[in-house]
């Protein structure tokens, strides 16, 4: 009983889906599947500076003193629209400055406080202990400020796009480069609108933010550094954010060669002891 | 419940004979999985996963236990909480990747075991009910894993309990607000997060009881074999310790490796990055995908996009998805075959990995967008899926010729020699 009764249910699910792939396959075949939208053919997927970042791979580490660079790159540029809300100004000790920089870079951010005698909302000068501040009171304001756009808090910004380091990478210094032009020629109608900028790497090719590297030495590096080409500070500010979005990546990927070289030794030895076991066993199927 | 010849337990010494009168624990440990448990001797590898699944349910519940220590289920700060334990717990960083990766190592572990369980028909006679407990925390481990993925509050955290809960919309007339009551309101929001966590706590509890019939089940007949062949003597079998400890050490060892890999050296391979955004429900997201165990099933949900005999699609994709799992309940009595193992059976053998096949194919269209081709690919395989069970299934195991089975486990093993 059942089985006649599961054959004909079986039955039912099948003819049901087939329907709708019938439906589906008659208009495809006298509407045709539609055409790709222009972003999405334009598009295109982000690729790293050459030679790849330092903190690649299972023994990649961060550049310290590209993290400091790319540090500055943020505070002198990005700082203006983009919070950093998970980080605190103590955790720069962790790129390399020392308790008195940090206080000074502190000092020189103002927060949000409260005035001591009134009561009322102020700004005071930040602790090593405080996170860094938004730029905007809240998301009106920022929209207000950016052509309906809010810029995005950057603290986890490379692991919340898909292949982040190389993303922010291409992203900042893909303003200004053209798609490629054969794609381009299949859509002469397609138009970057109002206040929106091209760039090829961005999800649907128009961003709402100005490119905010713009010329080479916008940022002045201190000495003994890389000339701060437009290519060399969005990655140093790329190689930054990447630290922001994963400060534990070396401890992680150090503990991680650690223990993975005991499972192994732990393991091989969990082998001999199974083979001596098993030894006496005849264990072979023939059949 | 074991077989004549399994060793007995005896006390070695005054403190183990005081127990055995008062609670008999280290007994109950010797006949489980000790040398007390007499086991088939030519089990292969396929058989590491059931105390792999153990282990990794284990796991989850270590690394649970202390993330929740400094968790908050507050839709305010639960994004927050999770970067608080990323960035300033001590260990905190392992914990969370051990525990997002553990619970993806824990559906590979267990859609390896219900293969094999697929492959050699372990759910027939006299072994139903080690099979229908087996679904029973299935279920159970899709339900905890969709709360727990909610937790941390991200962008799929969000759209996906949405899109989830929002599926028990199109049951008529109760859908509605049996929505609105799973939620505690309209929308995700702290009602619905809060239950989510006490459920996601609670689950893996309800799991381990479950767990514990599912063994005391399987002991009563014992495990089954490749041949698929019943023990008939004691050479047919070894006892459990030392054999099978030593090859499940080995197996975790193996284990372990690949999962060390992947939590310390590709943490994020597995997670959507939309997740490092923070909930927003104003904003929604390109592609709402689950995470992906159950991309197979959200891709039979999603395959029914046209109404058939006024049923409306929504629905029929609930039922069917639903229905592809529940029927599993139901397959000891639809494959009649008196052979279990897929190595007689050379026509449902074929039939085996064509399902695995259409499994793949389901699974790479559940975790991609609704456009053409994948949905016509997932249509064609959701309606393979269901004949292979509902249909195939009873008729090969009428229809087919199985090849000549051994006449024991021993013979199998050792050919003639074994025959002496
Ligand atoms: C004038 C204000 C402004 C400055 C300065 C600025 N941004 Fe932006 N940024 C924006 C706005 C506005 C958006 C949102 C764009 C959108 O959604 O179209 C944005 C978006 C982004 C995004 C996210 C893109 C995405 O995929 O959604 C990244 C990454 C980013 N900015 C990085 C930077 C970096 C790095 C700097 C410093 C070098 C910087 N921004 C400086 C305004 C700014
Ligand atoms: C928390 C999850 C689970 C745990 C901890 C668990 C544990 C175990 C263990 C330890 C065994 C014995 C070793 C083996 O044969 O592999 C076993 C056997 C078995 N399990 Fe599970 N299991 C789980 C989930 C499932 C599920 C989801 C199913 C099927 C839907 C299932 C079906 C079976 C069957 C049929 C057997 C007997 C196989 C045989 O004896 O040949 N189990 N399980």
């Amino acid at each position: 009983m059942i089985r006649p009764l599961s054959i004909l249910v079986g039955l039912g699910f099948s003819v049901a889906v087939l329907w709708a792939f019938g439906s589906g396959a008659y208009v495809a075949m006298t509407e045709g599947t539609g055409e790709l939208s222009a972003e999405y053919a334009i598009h295109e997927k982000p690729h790293g500076p050459e030679g790849g970042f330092s903190f690649e791979g299972p023994l990649g580490k961060f550049d310290r003193a590209q993290l400091q660079r790319g540090f500055q790159v943020y505070k002198e540029v990005c700082a203006a629209c983009h919070g950093l809300k998970f980080v605190a100004f103590r955790n720069l000790q962790e790129i390399g400055f020392n308790e008195a920089e940090v206080k000074a870079i502190a000092a020189a951010t103002p927060v949000p406080g409260i005035d001591r005698n009134t009561g009322e909302a102020t700004t005071r000068s930040g602790l090593p202990t405080d996170y860094f501040p938004s730029p905007y009171a809240n998301d009106v304001a920022a929209a207000a400020a950016n052509n309906n756009a809010i810029p995005p808090d950057l603290s986890l910004m490379t692991k919340a796009r898909k292949d982040g380091s190389n993303y922010v990478y291409s992203l900042l210094k893909g303003y200004g480069e053209p798609g490629d032009p054969e794609v381009m020629a299949k859509y002469p109608e397609f138009e970057t609108g109002a206040g929106l900028y091209f760039n090829k790497y961005f999800k649907n090719v128009n961003i709402a933010m100005a490119p905010p590297l713009t010329t080479d030495g916008q940022v002045t590096y201190a000495e003994g550094n890389p000339e701060p080409t437009i290519q060399q500070m969005s990655a140093d500010v790329a190689a930054f954010l990447s630290w922001a979005a994963e400060p534990k990546m070396e401890e992680r990927k150090k503990t991680g060669l650690w223990f993975l070289g005991f499972m192994i030794f732990v393991t091989i030895l969990a082998y001999l002891s199974k083979k001596q076991v098993w030894a006496g066993l005849k264990t072979g199927r023939k059949d | 419940m074991s077989f004549p010849w399994a060793t007995q337990y005896e006390p070695q010494n005054g403190f183990t004979k005081w127990m055995d009168e008062r609670l008999p624990l280290p007994r109950l440990v010797y006949n489980a999985v000790g040398a007390g448990y007499p086991v088939p001797r030519n089990l292969n590898y396929m058989w590491n996963f059931g105390v792999l699944a153990g282990f990794c349910l284990v796991l989850q519940i270590v690394t649970g236990v202390v993330l929740a220590m400094h968790y908050a289920a507050d839709a305010s700060v639960a994004f927050g909480k999770v970067e608080h334990i990323m960035r300033d717990v001590n260990w905190g960083w392992l914990m969370r990747y051990a525990h997002a990766n553990g619970a993806s190592f824990f559906f590979i572990v267990i859609y390896m075991h219900i293969f094999r369980g697929f492959y050699y028909s372990s759910y027939k006679a006299p072994r139903e009910m080690i099979w229908l407990l087996g679904v029973v925390i299935y279920l159970l481990m899709m339900a905890t894993g969709f709360m727990g993925y909610v937790l941390p509050w991200g962008q799929m955290s969000f759209w996906g309990a949405q899109v989830i809960t929002g599926l028990f919309e199109a049951i008529p007339l109760i859908g509605g607000p049996l929505k609105t009551r799973l939620l505690g309101g309209f929308a995700p929001d702290d009602a619905a997060l809060n239950r989510f966590f006490s459920l996601h706590y609670l689950l893996p509890f309800v799991i381990a009881g479950v767990v514990i019939l599912h063994v005391w089940a399987l002991h009563i007949p014992g495990s089954s074999n490749p041949t698929g062949v019943e023990v008939k003597q004691e050479s047919d079998t070894v006892p459990f310790h030392p054999y099978y400890t030593a090859k499940d050490g080995f197996g975790l060892g193996v284990f372990m490796i690949l999962f060390t890999i992947m939590v310390f050296f590709l943490p994020n391979m597995l997670g959507h990055p939309d997740n490092y955004i923070e909930a927003n429900p104003l904003s929604t997201p390109a592609l709402i995908v689950p995470e992906w165990y159950y991309w197979p099933f959200y891709a039979i949900l999603r395959a029914f996009t046209v109404d058939f005999m006024f049923i409306p699609a929504k629905l029929l994709g609930v039922i069917a998805m639903f229905a592809a799992i529940l029927i599993w309940f139901i397959l000891p009595w639809l494959d009649k075959s008196p052979v279990r193992s897929a190595k007689y059976r050379p026509l449902y053998r074929k039939f085996f990995w064509i399902l695995m096949v259409d499994l793949a194919v389901l699974f790479y269209c559940g975790g991609a967008p609704a456009e053409e081709p994948y949905v016509m690919m997932s249509q064609i395989a959701t309606a393979y899926y269901f004949l292979h069970f509902l249909v195939i299934l009873p008729i090969v195991s009428q229809i087919e010729t199985p090849k000549q089975l051994p006449n024991s486990i021993t013979d199998a093993v050792l050919g003639s020699e074994g025959k002496a």
